[in-house]
């Protein structure tokens, strides 16, 4: 693994411990989860214990111990989307991809995520891919867009 | 950018950006906010560009504004065009040249996009006389129409940072002080702290390093208002901010916003290096010898780092676990040094006191809650997007004059405010004037200002069973009864959607309750009671029907209930269609049936059945 960019990031922040949660943050967007030896890197360039950063990293939601798939799909499932449907959503999600929330289908397509608003409520249930929103989701229209996503499947490795 | 040395800089500099947009005979604004966007409205402002540069437009000065959110969410993406004022909503992209030929050459309305009253079936052209916004107050979230939230000239041309030249040249901190005290400004970010005595303590507080922190968190589910202004408006944020730091003789700011915000943090981020190069952050602002500056701390998304102690902690790096409040954070918070923390609505709505006096503020509102709120009306309403309305007018005002009422001719059942740590009021409360305080005496809260609607469709069980769930995954997990408490009232909530309740668990859910809400540590814990507490003081009937007739009145609890399909079937095919399943089966123009293994009860059927021929039992 190629860990110049954990530096760079780190040097980016001007290694102030108070900037930890957005070198996280930085660095789960450059390798899309936060690999072990950066959390290591990160303890040593901060003088901190890596325990203290472990606890950190399995604190916030956002962040992940584990590779992610090629796509990221977020379920909206706050209060103003699960009284229009979310959880509905979610049960089709779970039936068609077979993995529950936090998971990674085994061909590393499709990781799921589930949060607590994504602060467009007024067209919910709403849905992320890939960071792009989908408002007034139906189990079927969530369906239709995954199998549209995973039609673009060119470049995938493992 | 020019930098700014004096207070006279600045007005000349407004002059001259006035001046400017003089010129300009017509605007063109898109609504970039993030509802507008998941509609395309992006694609739209890009046509517009295009088809402003290719027309060239030799007579006419045109100005196109990509603006912050504009409220009207549900019926994006919105665009208006100045001076007429016209209004269309739900513009798509093939929309545009129709736009520029007619409406910007000719100066025609093209009725199609006009918004459509569904009660008289009028169409409105202007947007001051959608009811939506008729009955609105938009003073905080009004500029987000005037501006591009990216361009400071746009926010010094409609009187931007005036209020910081007067704080900073014709007022004493103390004075400044005096005048939030008067003006009644309560906290916006949920309690409703009086902001200008937390201000005072904090300027009291012994220590030369004195911090500032905006609260935009916003963890509430269901409330987005928050993010709708640092996003739309962020210098008015900072100019808050700025001020409050003269007052309190704050020497640091930092703006908390979560990782779910990429757009806030961006437009925050572009606001405070503008601020900066013209002078108005930094060393010597404005030539008064104040230093000031602000930073953003990126959140990691858990809910408790909205509560003031754990937001510290996360600021500081640390894991956002909340501590005791014996010792206020006023006085030693971030570093161990005295600390003021405000909402982001609350940082904004300082600059108007300011401008237009305390006098003027403490008119509008309610005896103890002065002012306007913002409100994010979501759920099952017709109208949803954010208001802002004068504190005191009622819910129903809000929900049915505003919110145009439910959707395809459902009730209205209950609203819920004050998210996690609020609770649901009853319809039958609707005409309770909405402030701090009454919604407090009913049982709920004010919160930051979610409103979720609901319909006969919403279980109340299954709405309290999702806030205890919600908490118990968002408690950190420091103090046991909010740690293991809620994990137990979640197994009871579980066990009457399932229909396993008997005549004890109402009682034990209620005393459990009780220890929770009294033993906590920290905000989180002590109000997590209300959602079941207010449901079970409303709704009760429904916690029994669960419990002793094994139903779902509301047909929501899926192992309760059962979809089949009534004789009113007219066989056109469309659930059949719709459901992910593929649990229906039926000739077309027969009767068609739902086979009950395959059926995951999803109700995509329900939804889609024009002669309501689906039945849940
Ligand atoms: C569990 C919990 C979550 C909170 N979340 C938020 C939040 O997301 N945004 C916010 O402004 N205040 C939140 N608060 C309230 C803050 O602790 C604090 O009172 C507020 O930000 C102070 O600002 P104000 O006086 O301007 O309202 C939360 C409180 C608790 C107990
Ligand atoms: S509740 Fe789903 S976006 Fe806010």
């Amino acid at each position: 693994m190629d860990l110049k960019w954990v530096d760079l990031i780190v040097d980016r922040h001007q290694e102030k411990r108070t900037a930890l949660v957005s070198i996280l943050h930085d660095i789960q967007d450059r390798y899309k989860y936060l690999p072990e030896e950066a959390l290591r890197m990160v303890a040593s360039r901060l003088h901190m214990d890596i325990n203290e950063i472990y606890g950190v990293a399995t604190f916030y939601k956002s962040f992940s111990l584990i590779p992610k798939g090629k796509h990221s799909i977020t379920l909206c499932l706050g209060t103003a989307c699960h009284v229009r449907g979310g959880p509905k959503i979610l049960r089709e999600l779970k039936n068609f991809l077979h993995i529950e929330p936090g998971q990674t289908t085994p061909d590393r397509q499709f990781s799921l995520n589930v949060v607590n608003c994504l602060g467009v409520c007024a067209i919910g249930p709403v849905m992320s891919i890939d960071g792009k929103f989908y408002g007034e989701m139906n189990p079927m229209r969530a369906k239709r867009l995954i199998e549209k996503n995973n039609r673009k499947r060119s470049g995938v490795k493992s | 950018m020019r930098k700014i040395k004096t207070a006279s800089d600045l007005e000349k500099w407004r002059q001259d950006i006035i001046k400017k947009q003089k010129r300009d005979e017509i605007v063109v604004s898109v609504c970039g906010g993030t509802g507008c966007h998941a509609y395309g409205c992006k694609k739209v402002r890009d046509q517009f560009a295009k088809a402003i540069k290719k027309n060239g437009f030799m007579d006419k000065k045109i100005r196109l504004r990509f603006t912050g959110c504009r409220g009207f969410c549900e019926r994006g993406p919105i665009v208006t065009i100045q001076p007429q004022g016209v209004f269309y909503q739900r513009v798509q992209e093939k929309d545009v040249d129709l736009i520029v030929s007619e409406t910007i050459n000719q100066g025609k309305i093209i009725d199609r996009l006009l918004y459509e009253d569904p009660n008289t079936k009028r169409k409105i052209d202007s947007e001051k006389e959608i009811p939506f916004y008729k009955a609105q107050h938009r003073l905080v979230l009004g500029k987000n129409g005037l501006i591009e939230p990216t361009k400071i000239e746009d926010y010094i041309g409609v009187g931007g940072y005036q209020s910081l030249t007067k704080a900073l040249f014709e007022m004493k901190p103390e004075e400044i002080i005096e005048e939030i005290k008067t003006s009644g400004l309560r906290g916006r970010g949920g309690a409703g702290f009086p902001t200008g005595k937390k201000w005072e303590d904090c300027r009291k507080a012994q220590g030369n390093m004195k911090y500032l922190i905006c609260n935009c968190d916003e963890g509430d589910p269901g409330a987005y208002m928050d993010r709708s202004l640092l996003e739309g408006n962020p210098h008015s944020v900072l100019e808050g901010m700025i001020i409050g730091a003269y007052a309190i003789g704050g020497s640091h700011g930092y703006i908390y916003v979560r990782h779910e915000y990429p757009l806030a943090c961006k437009n925050a981020e572009i606001a405070i290096k503008q601020a900066r190069r013209a002078g108005l952050l930094g060393k010597d602002i404005l030539g008064s010898g104040f230093d000031f500056d602000i930073e953003i701390a990126k959140g990691g998304g858990a809910f408790v780092c909205g509560e003031s102690t754990a937001l510290i902690s996360s600021i500081e790096g640390r894991v956002g676990e909340p501590r005791s409040k014996q010792i206020h954070t006023v006085t030693r918070g971030l570093w161990g040094k005295p600390t003021n923390l405000n909402n982001v609505e609350t940082w904004a709505n300082v600059p108007l006191i300011i401008e237009k006096g305390s006098k003027w503020f403490a008119s509008i509102g309610t005896e103890k809650s002065k002012g306007t709120k913002i409100f994010s009306l979501v759920g099952k309403v017709k109208n949803t997007g954010l208001v802002e309305v004068p504190m005191g007018i009622t819910l129903n005002e809000i929900i049915f004059g505003i919110g145009g009422g439910a959707k395809n001719g459902r009730q209205i059942k209950a609203v819920q405010t004050g998210g996690p740590s609020g609770g649901c009021i009853p319809a039958s409360l609707f005409d309770l004037p909405v402030d701090f305080d009454s919604l407090t005496q009913v049982g709920s809260m004010m919160g930051s200002g979610g409103m979720i609607v609901m319909d006969e469709g919403t279980c109340m069980v299954d709405v309290a069973k999702y806030f205890v769930h919600f908490l118990e995954e968002e408690s950190c997990g420091k103090c046991l009864p909010c740690r293991e408490g809620l994990k137990r009232m979640g197994q009871i909530l579980d066990g009457i959607t399932e229909g396993r309740g008997d005549e004890e668990t109402l009682m034990l859910l209620e005393d459990l309750s009780q220890v929770v809400g009294d033993t906590s540590l920290c905000g989180l814990g002590k109000t997590a009671p209300n959602p079941v507490l207010s449901a079970l003081r409303y709704f009760r009937p429904e916690f029994e029907a669960h419990i002793y007739q094994k139903k779902c009145p509301a047909g929501v609890c899926t192992s309760l209930i059962q979809y089949s399909i009534s004789e009113d079937c007219t066989g056109c095919g469309a659930c059949a269609k719709v459901c992910p399943m593929k649990a229906i089966e039926g000739e077309k123009k027969q009767i068609h049936r739902i086979l009950t293994e395959l059926c995951s009860k999803c109700g995509s059927c329900k939804d889609v059945c024009k002669s309501n021929a689906v039945i849940v039992q």
